[in-house]
């Protein structure tokens, strides 16, 4: 079962850096417009700079 | 988003001038302005691109951009440019706009209780699923010193978890306790905390059952209903918050012959205050000069404008149509009319009952029975057993399984998906239990003026009329702002008239338009002024030299869907009641179109109240669904209430609804879906006590092991949601 001394961090990390990545898109207003995101994608004029 | 940012000044004496400078630089140098509007109609690809077309196609507008989620347009605009310009603009391509108060969107636009509270449940579901995994190898067998360092990994990650993501459960119950109060997060963090006690030391002991996995799914679960709960609520209330009141805070005071701009709030009875036409009175007074019409339908309802000449006492709210007046305040603040108004809603407020919210009154019986149910199973196996141990293992057992996850999840699931759905079809609901209330309603009460009607007149007939003497009167009216004047030249416009050669237009306020037209003088405007008899309904005179005059009649058109929404209140079996302050003739037309057999005219604010109060003393459960002053005090009279947009603020804040398009129809739907709403609802609480009866005694006879826990706490609160999002 030695192997557990790195699988157990290895989870660790793989879980911690999904959170990371969470507290990132929420810290970057990424939620707060989920609906208008969603049907942006569909419009065919190229948005090259994005406003926040 | 981006903040100014600001270059820090160093300590010293002679800079503590710098700010105040740089607070008069900024106001010398407008920066760009932030408009913000409510999109109530707004909802695909193309939506979002040709309101942003438009918007950014308009002269002074540097960048535009949609909210589809908030169903909001904010505007980075040069300082010239009016949230008015915008909304017309908005208007000629068919989307409805609603200015937004800038300052209290800055205030609730980050939401940071909402923010909060996702980054607690981000922390719990992070460390909830790597608990379960490590429980997944406890529970297939891992023994002896895998199993105890397992639990010991799981309580390093637990403890600091509980400690940040709990923490509103914990702020909550203690503020409960604190009052002597028992509230649903009592329980909670009683299982939470008596779970994780247990586990450490069961795990110190190395003993086989540890329950850091169900104390985090708990608070996962949990913090899910919460955070859903919040997110309804903080859209409806910052979009109804945001709506820009109506009332502008400032008069015109006159001082020393030339007005200036003063706060209401320093205005004092015998000043003089210029009000110009289209403006508010901002106070109670008496006209000492000019003359003037005043349209009082805010006030009372009434939709025919009144003549204004010296003498005549105002009321704050009335609106000035034609010429500049200047008033006297007679009444200002505390006294002014629009203060009694705040006191009959203040009293009728102090009337209306308590509502206990479904919630509420489950989380009544819910709690003792729980704590009662743990207590004795403890005391039950230690006095069996004789082991602490064993008995308070069950007992946090017995409070795990009955955990109000599925309780927790009940409401907000459901309120959540019909939110939601109210929303998309432009309701906003402003208060929690709203939609429970409005389940409730047997009896619907409509204002007329801006309720049922669109508060504004329109032409009748323009086929009727000879086409020279619309072409005339068309000329005339464009020389003046009165309400009926603009309807008038809109009407003849639409109908292709050209309007004729007039020369000389000059309006006289309070009375009409005259002018030269071919040689003879030709007059618009009130029936005296012209010489006509008076017609009951609201019209307007056309006199041409010697000839008769002509009448040229309006109607207050009906709301779209007014005919609709009505038709489906009585047909879902609801009592629809005609509650106005307008003359009879008015009301009664109204009601005949609609087919409302029980309608009152001339009513005042405080008949509306009584009317209400008497209904509800009969056992009936009333919505109101009015937008006036003198509606504020009925709206909170009330059971529920339902104000449109277009209401005067006062209005909008007593309302517990909100109506963000300009048709009636959501509010049949409305009614449909909040009563399958709160019986889903209902559904929900059966769920979960089925799982609790089911799993309780389980839990008592010591079989519950942290597996079945888990099981049993996931499989309810799934079965929950589930539930909810069947919502039709």
């Amino acid at each position: 079962m030695d192997v557990l001394v790195y699988l157990i961090p290895i989870s660790l990390l793989l879980g911690g850096a999904g959170l990371v990545a969470f507290v990132y898109t929420v810290k970057s207003n990424q939620y707060d417009d989920p609906d208008g995101n969603s049907q942006r994608i569909l419009s065919d004029t190229y948005d090259d700079a994005p406003k926040s | 988003m981006t903040t100014a940012l600001r270059t820090p000044v160093s300590a010293c004496p002679a800079c503590l001038a710098a700010p105040a400078a740089e607070a008069i630089a900024e106001r010398a140098v407008p920066k760009d302005a932030r408009i913000s509007l409510s999109l109530p109609t707004a909802h695909c690809a193309a939506c979002i691109r040709t309101v942003e077309d438009v918007l950014n196609a308009q002269p002074g507008v540097s960048a535009a951009r949609v909210n589809l989620t908030l169903k909001r347009a904010s505007i980075d605009a040069a300082p010239s440019v009016t949230p008015e310009d915008m909304i017309k603009a908005l208007d000629r391509i068919g989307y409805p706009a609603h200015e937004l108060d800038a300052g209290t969107i800055a205030a609730t636009e980050t939401d940071k209780a909402g923010r909060d509270l996702l980054m607690r449940l981000a922390v719990a579901g992070f460390a909830s699923m790597n608990v379960m995994l490590l429980s997944v190898s406890v529970w297939s067998g891992a023994a002896d010193a895998t199993r105890d360092l397992f639990h010991w990994i799981s309580a390093a990650i637990t403890l600091p978890t509980i400690a940040f993501s709990a923490q509103p459960f914990f702020h909550n119950a203690w503020r409960a306790l604190r009052n002597a109060r028992l509230n649903m997060d009592v329980p909670i963090v009683l299982a939470i905390l008596l779970a994780v006690a247990t586990s450490l030391w069961e795990t110190t002991l190395s003993g086989e059952h540890a329950y850091f996995d169900a104390a985090l799914a708990l608070t996962f679960f949990l913090l899910a209903g919460r955070y859903l709960d919040h997110r309804t609520r903080s859209i409806a209330r910052s979009a109804a918050e945001e709506l820009a009141a109506l009332e502008v805070p400032r008069a015109l005071l006159m001082v020393g012959g030339s007005p200036v701009e003063t706060p209401i709030a320093d205005i004092k009875v015998d000043d003089v205050i210029l009000v110009r036409p289209g403006g508010r009175m901002p106070v109670d007074g008496e006209i000492t000069d000019g003359q003037s019409e005043l349209d009082r339908s805010l006030l009372t309802g009434e939709t025919l404008p009144v003549f204004a000449e010296q003498g005549l006492a105002v009321s704050a709210g009335e609106i000035n149509l034609t010429g500049p007046l200047t008033v006297r305040a007679t009444a200002v603040g505390q006294d002014s009319s629009l203060h009694q108004m705040a006191e009959l809603v203040a009293v009728a407020e102090s009337g209306r009952n308590r509502y206990t919210s479904l919630a509420d009154s489950a989380a009544k019986l819910y709690a003792p029975g729980v704590h009662i149910l743990s207590a004795l199973s403890f005391l039950g196996w230690l006095i069996y057993s004789g082991d602490a141990r064993i008995a308070l293992n069950i007992a946090a057992a017995v409070l795990i399984i009955t955990c109000p996850c599925a309780l927790g999840l009940a409401v907000p699931a459901v309120t959540t998906a019909a939110s939601g759905r109210l929303f998309k079809k432009g309701l906003l609901i402003k208060h929690s239990t709203a939609l429970e209330r409005l389940a409730e309603v047997d009896t619907v009460v409509f204002d007329k003026t801006g309720t049922l009607t669109n508060g504004t007149p329109v032409l009748r007939g323009v086929q009727g009329y000879d086409r020279t003497d619309l072409s005339v009167a068309m000329a005339l009216a464009l020389g003046s702002g009165h309400p009926l004047s603009k309807s008038l030249a809109d009407a003849a416009q639409a109908a292709g008239v050209v309007g004729a050669t007039v020369n000389g237009l000059e309006e006289i306020p309070g009375y009409g338009t005259k002018g030269l037209w071919q040689g003879t003088p030709v007059f618009l405007g009130r029936a005296a002024w012209v010489g006509a008899r008076p017609l009951a309904s609201t019209a307007t005179y056309l006199k041409i030299a010697d000839r008769d005059p002509i009448a040229f009649q309006f109607i207050d058109a009906m709301r779209q869907g007014a005919v609709e929404t009505v038709k489906a209140l009585q047909d879902a079996g609801k009592d629809v009641i005609l509650l106005s302050g307008d003359t009879a003739p008015a009301v009664e037309a109204l009601a005949a179109t609609l087919k409302i057999t029980r309608w009152t005219a001339e009513a005042l604010p405080s008949d509306k109240v009584q009317r209400i109060q008497n209904l509800t003393d009969k056992g009936h459960k009333v919505l109101m669904v009015g937008d006036g002053l003198n509606d504020t005090a009925a709206l909170t009279a009330a059971h529920v209430s339902i104000s449109p947009a277009s209401a005067l603020d006062a209005a909008r804040v007593a309302s517990d609804i909100v109506l963000l398009g300009n048709d009636l129809d959501p509010i049949a739907d409305a009614l449909a879906t909040a009563v399958s709403a709160t019986k889903r609802i209902r559904e929900n609480f059966r769920i979960a006590t089925v799982y609790n009866v089911i799993a309780v005694p389980f839990a008592i006879a010591g079989l519950a092991t942290p597996l079945v826990a888990a099981l049993a706490m996931s499989a309810s609160s799934i079965t929950v949601s589930l539930n909810a999002l069947r919502l039709r």
